[in-house]
């Protein structure tokens, strides 16, 4: 995946080289920036069974920053935050080539540098019996819940 | 035996008696004997179905995902409309937000699992969910009003349409924090196995409805543009969101 680009991240950022699991690396810059959660929207999108985007609704866009077809054929590790742990991504994939449900809370990255938080829930999409795809729903945490899962997830890494 | 009709029992009267006039349509387009049944309650209507008494019916998306993955049901089509919830206080409540909501509140909500499911989703915010709530079922969207405006229910779940129906009276009386705006999700036409062969053709007769003065103003009485046909995948999507959401 390409390294972010300097140009599209305003004021200060620190530089954090990602380690993803396909074995590459990808160079991100972050910012302490938080977007709100959108009031009464779901951020949706859904894969290949390879994990590449194949659709993302608006909110999906409009959160990540990135233009849709710049999402569009990208692995959601385009969203991925240095802040997650990696633990938490291996047990979403293991659940869902299961064929069962994932839910976590996760700190996304924006093309910005900036973050925001969101209540995932990843399924695979069976049809005749075969996983097809992934689709992905996600809501708004309370703060609790994101206050929890940052505790969690500092001591995870 | 004639074929049976049904409406999610999310309409009211005056709704029903639209749905009257759309069975009647249906049964001079498909040419069959239809009979229109209505149903009072979410779970007497589940019963019949279980029961194999219902042949076609306008479901809201929750229903549709078990008479389709389930029920071998198919789904024809859905009107350019979208379901979504509204969540009210009353007017005078200090709660002026979704996160002021605190454990323990009372919510006042139809039977409608559609509106109570994503009105609980809409509380999450606040850390709020069915073990630390009290749920209040009303027999309609104007009781769930009433249970507000009487400070017998702290919080209250609408279907945004019904909301936005209740008069400026009532509306004066309440305070709404938020509405969804999911905009895949909606009602759709089902048929039923003995009707699968009739798919297509029904699809045609409804895609055409909004062109014949009849059919429009059918449609308008229904709140309806027209009817847009949905194919298998779409309706897979619809169920695997709706799935995603209830978890
Ligand atoms: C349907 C679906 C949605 C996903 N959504 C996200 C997401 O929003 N943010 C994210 O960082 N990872 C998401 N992931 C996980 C990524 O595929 C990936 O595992 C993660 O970003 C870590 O990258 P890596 O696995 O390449 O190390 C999603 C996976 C699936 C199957």
């Amino acid at each position: 995946m390409q390294d972010m680009n300097p140009t599209d991240v305003p004021g200060d950022s620190r530089e954090v080289l990602l380690h993803l699991f396909d074995g590459t690396q990808r160079k991100v810059l972050i910012t302490d920036e938080e977007t709100p959660y959108p009031e009464g929207k779901l951020i949706v999108s859904r894969t290949d069974p390879e994990g590449r985007i194949t659709h993302c609704n608006q909110s999906f866009v409009d959160m990540s920053g990135y233009e849709e077809d710049e999402i569009i054929g990208q692995p959601h590790a385009l969203l991925r935050h240095p802040d997650m742990p990696a633990a938490a991504f291996k047990d979403l994939w293991e659940t869902v080539k299961e064929g069962k449900k994932w839910h976590g809370y996760v700190k996304n990255l924006r093309k910005d540098g900036g973050y925001y938080w969101v209540y995932a829930t990843v399924i695979p999409n069976v049809r005749n019996g075969e996983i097809v795809g992934y689709t992905s729903v996600r809501r708004k945490p309370s703060q609790k819940k994101i206050e929890d899962a940052i505790s969690t997830y500092a001591s995870m890494s | 035996m004639p074929y049976q009709f049904t409406v999610s029992p999310d309409f009211g009267p005056d709704q029903l008696a639209n749905w009257h006039i759309f069975n009647t349509w249906l049964q001079r387009q498909l040419a069959i004997d239809i009979h229109f049944e209505t149903f009072g309650s979410f779970d007497a209507q589940r019963q019949a179905i279980s029961e194999g008494k219902v042949d076609i019916i306008y479901a809201n998306p929750y229903d549709a995902s078990f008479l389709v993955r389930e029920k071998g049901f198919v789904a024809v089509a859905s009107p350019h409309h979208s379901d979504e919830t509204t969540v009210a206080v009353p007017a005078d409540s200090p709660v002026d937000s979704i996160e002021s909501l605190e454990a323990g509140c009372r919510i006042a909500q139809t039977d409608d699992p559609d509106i109570s499911m994503m009105g609980m989703i809409l509380l999450e915010p606040a850390d709020l969910h069915s073990g630390n709530t009290k749920t209040l079922v009303q027999d309609s969207y104007i009781q769930v009003a009433k249970a507000l405006i009487q400070n017998n229910a702290d919080v209250g779940f609408f279907l945004s349409d019904a909301y936005e129906g209740l008069s400026n009276l009532v509306k004066s009386q309440l305070k709404p924090l938020v509405s969804s705006d999911i905009q895949i999700v909606s009602h759709a036409l089902l048929l039923g196995p003995p009707l699968l062969d009739r798919r297509e053709e029904l699809q045609d007769r409804l895609q055409a409805m909004s062109e014949q003065p009849q059919g429009k103003n059918l449609l308008d009485s229904l709140g309806f543009k027209d009817w847009k046909p949905v194919d298998e995948e779409e309706m897979e999507f619809m169920i695997d969101l709706i799935d995603a959401l209830a978890a």
